[in-house]
């Protein structure tokens, strides 16, 4: 007879339980101080950006340039409810479920304009999608820019901070799961039939507009809540942090990763986010020890000849397709 | 408060739409060519800019007070910087994945922009802030009654029809015009023609890049600042122009950019926040409603 074995899966979760524990050990005993796990913080809500992008761009080869508009929602809706609306902060009794909700009403809106750029745009292909999305990301842009409501181009300020390592943590492992269910799910191996052959994918009878308008939703979804969640964390919220250069970063890390693989796109996101803050490091000491006028705009010359190398010698990325076996299901037999 | 359609605007929208016009016809060219969207191409007029104020200071030392020869070198360093960037560009990064899929060349035109823009903000010699642009010709105020003109604005858009003749006689008129639409047409076929189609796609970068380097000693000389980041905007704006005139079709990129001129001139007229915000809704109107633009030819998908 044959046995069932249990879905290999919950590695993942153990995996990542291992990782809370030993980052919060670390923390509490004093071993690691703030500024690394603020660097953590960071490089975990890049893990959602980068692997929602890679639902949109790497799993439905839908190429999208507007990502961080989506996330931009995100944290002005959330900001807006947290620190215009309830007014609370962290000693609010009660505060952190308003947050909560915040957040999550953040990444509904930011799915529902998703919705709104995608239903439209996703009729067109390839660099014509690319640049409509940037488009529609730029116009979110400067709508944040003119709204005096949220500090126009000021910025919306003193957001309190409610994103801590736990929160984030939580928020991460859900997206990645969700994501790599669906990924693993019928409606997955449709959004990738469509990444493969859009027109067989359609000669085969799927709904090609409907999966890909529902990777762009989840993906502007999961953006919101990172957007939200990293408003919370650097508390403020900016219209420069939701350019196109932003996106540009997310867009980095999952070519830098491999497309279409989730994997890759968490290596990358911490891999990237570790680099920048140590070029950002490594530079100031360079500068200072050397007393030439060594600028922080090397840092970006870096990032610019990375993704170039990275295009020219190894376009598939660090992990191509391919997936840890922490994120892959077991076959059953 | 008057009207805002008023000859002050029109001829301010003709200026803006020459600048544009001048960069819009280099990422067409190079769409037309290679099917890349060159992201980088406004980073091109950056470099005019920056090497017109360069040789601006080298040139006017060596002849001293002959201000035409001064501004015809000036001119021509600006074509040669933005000319040779693109075709290094071209050879370096674009060349080398030419036959794989088109959206990684796209993203290495997004590293390529990102390159140029910091790795020149970050170089000391010319850092990221703005740098003020020199008047390299005697500014003077031309007024005609109902609008007051600069004579940089009519200088503006004459050297920009001049850069277009010379352009659409060399498209139409000579061999290697013939080559260029035959390469646009169908790359295979010419190549079985006997066209060495890397040169050919090399010289349209040169052409495309030059146009933009020209571009960009108009616009410094105009707003007379200049600074690293200084590209983005109108390369946008000018991508933006080529797509509404129908990327790919060089009459197309000119009509769309003086379109684009004259409709963001009278938009920011009327209200900034819509001026900031027309080119972008023109785009996205265009790319829904007619994506193939107002000139360019229906593609049907291959199967």
């Amino acid at each position: 007879m044959a046995k069932i074995k249990l879905p290999k899966f919950p590695k993942f979760l153990m995996a990542a339980v291992v990782f809370y524990l030993v980052i919060q050990g670390l923390y509490t005993t004093g071993i690691m101080n703030g500024y690394l796990l603020h660097i953590i913080n960071q490089s975990l809500i890049y893990v959602i950006l980068a692997v929602s992008l890679n639902l949109i761009n790497g799993i439905t080869g839908q190429f999208s340039l507007g990502h961080m508009a989506f996330a931009g929602v995100g944290a002005y809706v959330s900001g807006t409810i947290t620190t215009l609306i309830f007014k609370i902060n962290p000693s609010t009794p009660g505060g952190i479920w308003i947050f909560i909700g915040a957040i999550l009403v953040g990444g509904l809106v930011a799915g529902v304009v998703g919705f709104l750029i995608g239903f439209p745009s996703l009729r067109l292909k390839g660099d014509y999608l690319a640049i409509v999305t940037m488009g529609f990301g730029e116009i979110i842009r400067t709508i944040f820019n003119n709204i005096d409501y949220v500090g126009g181009p000021r910025g919306l300020l003193g957001i309190p901070m409610y994103s801590n390592f736990t929160v984030i943590f939580i928020a991460t492992v859900l997206t990645v799961i969700i994501i790599r269910n669906l990924v693993q799910s019928s409606h997955g191996r449709a959004m990738l039939s469509i990444r493969e052959n859009e027109l067989a994918a359609e000669l085969v009878g799927i709904n090609t507009t409907k999966y890909k308008v529902l990777a762009f939703v989840i993906g502007a979804f999961f953006a919101g809540i990172a957007g939200g969640l990293f408003a919370h964390l650097l508390q403020l919220a900016h219209p420069t942090q939701f350019g196109f250069l932003k996106s540009t970063e997310v867009l980095i890390m999952i070519y830098v990763g491999g497309v279409g693989s989730l994997t890759g796109s968490i290596i990358a996101a911490f891999g990237l986010t570790f680099l920048s803050e140590g070029l950002r490091i490594g530079i100031r000491a360079l500068a200072d020890a050397t007393n030439l006028p060594i600028g922080g705009e090397w840092r970006m010359v870096v990032y610019a000849l990375l993704l170039i190398f990275i295009m020219l010698f190894r376009t598939e990325g660090i992990m191509g397709t391919k997936e840890s076996k922490l994120l892959k299901l077991e076959e059953v037999d | 408060m008057g009207s805002i359609f008023n000859a002050q605007q029109v001829v301010n929208g003709l200026q803006v739409g020459s600048i544009y016009a001048l960069i819009a016809l280099g990422y067409t060219m190079v769409y037309g060519i290679v099917r890349l969207i060159n992201f980088a191409h406004g980073d091109f007029y950056m470099l005019g800019a920056y090497a017109a104020y360069a040789a601006f200071f080298v040139f006017n030392s060596l002849f001293v007070g002959k201000t035409g020869l001064v501004a015809f070198f000036v001119l021509i360093a600006s074509m040669a910087a933005g000319g040779i960037i693109a075709m290094l560009a071209n050879r370096l990064a674009y060349r080398p994945l030419r036959y794989k899929p088109k959206l990684s060349s796209l993203i290495t035109a997004i590293g390529v922009s990102m390159f140029l823009e910091y790795f020149f903000s970050a170089l000391p010699i010319v850092g990221p802030s703005y740098r003020s642009f020199p008047d390299i010709i005697p500014r003077v105020n031309i007024n005609l009654g109902s609008a007051t003109i600069s004579n940089y604005v009519v200088i503006d858009i004459l050297v920009a029809a001049v850069l277009m003749i010379g352009l659409t006689l060399l498209v139409k008129k000579s061999t290697l015009g013939k080559a260029m639409r035959a390469v646009s047409q169908d790359k295979d076929a010419a190549r079985l023609m006997g066209i060495d189609i890397e040169k050919v796609i090399s010289f349209t970068f040169l052409i495309g890049g030059a146009f933009a380097g020209a571009a960009g000693l108009l616009a410094g000389m105009t707003y007379p600042r200049i600074v690293p980041y200084m590209g983005i905007q109108p390369g946008l704006k000018a991508f933006i122009a080529a797509v509404l005139g129908g990327i790919g079709n060089i009459p197309g990129a000119v009509l769309g950019a003086y379109i684009m001129g004259l409709a963001e001139t009278f938009a920011s007229a009327y209200n900034s926040l819509i001026g900031e915000g027309i080119a972008f809704a023109i785009l996205i109107l265009v790319l829904l409603i007619r994506p193939t633009g107002l000139l360019g030819e229906k593609i049907a998908d291959k199967i």
